[in-house]
């Protein structure tokens, strides 16, 4: 039952994270959210440029083929809201910048769908009648792009100081043929599985008050989906076999998220990670 | 808060339609509160379904579909192409999906709807996820000539849950095809017209008759709102704009999760919605499927 991995990680693992805060100075809160390692491989591709293709090693692809990596801007509460949103509220604005190429469908529903999920973790009564903008640029793309621009998005938003709710932590869960789930799929992974889901849920509650008092329907708040797009026929079965992977796993990103943030708080001289 | 208060005194003078426009939601908790909607309709139904199939005769295949009085137009034109390096017998499916202004007074000239690419996406990622089309019977000569098959959805009347009568209509538009019959012509694929079927002796056919696709897991989808502890099957468009929390689940005939979309939203969804949500579709499925039926008999009587 046990599925070999090209990157020689077990099912339950993810590629080790990365978030930095505050890199861009002009916007008003930016975040870079990466899934995976990149300096390992680029040591093996400059040695191989090097030698093969020496016209162009001054030009050769730095950027290893491990990673997932989105930069996101925050400028807002700017004046104002668009033509169809309601002014009752603040409105989200998202733009979705991908590496190459033209913007067209894909990035709209990306788009879309970001900003409905951000919708919903804001506090949108707080500041009427004013936009937010938010914008993702893909720096790398190698599986999970649509998990790692949400964590990125979020994390720029705290960064800001907009408001919320809740975080929500995405995470990206693949199911294969014989039902076996793995999560954090890198590109080939997901090509080659049956189907896969990304799933966004509100970040784990730290607090002092009873467990008793944070159930909903007999569930812990947290294990609500805020979000879930699927590719791929897979049987009922299996999504909900994603789904308690995805619980799982986005506890573990809550606490990451919760420590990269808390060491952002003024006051603390160490450096960000 | 002055306004549940200043609510509840108006509610006994205002009449009903000046209530509904002043405090929507209040207007559908009402009802909700009786397990019941402002249509009649009892929470788990669906609006009248309908589909009729050849609605475009010039196209290769067409069908109108309406789910109460959300209506979609869907017509397949197909033409000859060679086919990509990558995949030398597989042909291609190309799906767009247009809101033009008769639609809905949201959309105007001249500035594209924003659902209406999302649409689109959702659509092509769904019926390629089903495999309900086989892109290799698409293929004419292999690595040299395959079919592109051209699906245009036009929404008419835009009134909720949009995305299940595009699927719906792209469907029924795909049993409907009629592959058209072509031959080789000095190694170039010639269209034939339907005269000239029995006069040419010389040009080899090279699919003798007009045939259809043999499809695959057939997908049908049903959009549910969830609001509190209320599941809402089917919205209006009414509906999807006071409560904004959509959960779109696709299942094909062998009950298959094809796809299941809920773009965020104020409220979340746990364990025993997703649940109630797929069991909801799949009462919705076989519904669906006996009406597909019934268009495709009617059609072939004619």
């Amino acid at each position: 039952m046990e599925v070999d991995r090209a990157d020689g990680r077990n099912p339950n693992q993810l590629r080790p994270l990365a978030c930095s805060c505050s890199i861009l100075h002009r916007a008003h809160g930016s975040a870079s959210w990466s899934q995976g390692f990149r300096f390992i491989q680029t040591s093996h591709f400059y040695h191989f440029n090097l030698f093969v293709f020496t016209s162009k090693c001054y030009f050769c692809y730095w950027v290893g083929s491990g990673d997932t990596k989105v930069l996101a801007a925050v400028y807002g509460p700017k004046a104002g809201t668009k033509k169809n949103e309601n002014p009752e509220k603040a409105s989200i604005e998202v733009i979705w910048k991908p590496r190459t190429g033209q913007i067209g469908k894909p990035e709209k529903e990306y788009e879309i769908i970001l900003k409905r999920t951000l919708q919903s973790i804001c506090i949108l009564t707080i500041n009427p009648n004013t936009t937010t903008s938010v914008i993702i640029q893909v720096v790398h793309d190698d599986g999970a792009l649509l998990p790692c621009a949400i964590n990125a998005a979020c994390a720029a938003l705290v960064d800001a100081g907009i408001p919320m709710k809740h975080l929500a932590v995405a995470i990206c869960c693949c199911s294969a043929e014989s039902g076996y789930c793995i999560l954090d799929p890198t590109k080939l992974e997901e090509q080659k599985m049956k189907g896969f889901a990304y799933l966004v849920f509100p970040n784990s509650i730290l607090s002092v008050l009873p467990e008793g008092s944070s159930l909903v329907q007999g569930e812990p708040m947290e294990h609500g989906i805020i979000t879930s797009v699927t590719h791929g026929a897979m049987s009922v079965d299996d999504y909900f076999h994603c789904l308690e992977r995805g619980r799982a796993a986005s506890a573990k990103l809550s606490d990451f998220l919760r420590r990269s943030l808390q060491s952002k708080l003024p006051g603390d001289l160490s450096k960000a990670e | 808060m002055g306004l549940p208060n200043a609510s509840e005194d108006l509610s006994s003078e205002m009449e009903v339609d000046a209530f509904r426009r002043l405090f929507p939601l209040r207007y559908f908790e009402r009802h909700l509160a009786e397990s019941i909607r402002p249509d009649a309709r009892p929470l788990s139904r669906a609006r009248d379904t309908t589909i009729s199939m050849g609605a475009v005769a010039s196209a290769d295949g067409s069908a109108l579909a309406k789910i109460g009085s959300t209506t979609m137009l869907a017509a397949i034109k197909m033409e000859v192409m060679t086919p990509s390096l990558e995949s030398p017998d597989e042909g291609c499916v190309s799906i767009d999906f247009h809101m033009p202004p008769i639609c809905s007074p949201l959309v105007r000239p001249g500035r594209p709807a924003e659902a209406a690419p999302v649409v689109a996406k959702q659509l092509s990622d769904t019926i390629s996820s089903s495999g309900m089309i086989n892109l290799k019977e698409l293929s004419l000569v292999g690595g040299k000539a395959a079919w592109m098959v051209y699906l245009d959805i036009y929404c008419l009347d835009a009134d909720g849950a949009l995305f299940d009568a595009a699927l719906l209509s792209a469907v029924a538009a795909f049993s409907n095809l009629q592959i058209p019959t072509v031959s080789l012509d000095d190694g170039k694929i010639v269209m034939l017209p339907e005269e000239q079927k029995e006069e040419n002796s010389e040009k080899e056919p090279v699919n003798k008759e007009k045939r259809k696709l043999t499809l695959g897991g057939i997908p049908f989808s049903l959009t549910c709102i969830l609001h509190k502890n209320y599941i809402l099957a089917d919205p209006t468009s009414e509906e999807e704009s006071i409560m904004e929390t959509l959960v779109t689940v696709v299942l094909d005939s062998s009950n298959q999760l094809v796809s299941l979309y809920k773009p965020g939203g104020a409220v979340l969804a746990y364990t025993s919605a997703v649940q109630d949500c797929i069991a909801l579709t799949r009462q919705r499925v076989k519904e669906l499927h006996q009406i597909l039926e019934e268009a495709i008999s009617g059609m072939e009587i004619d």
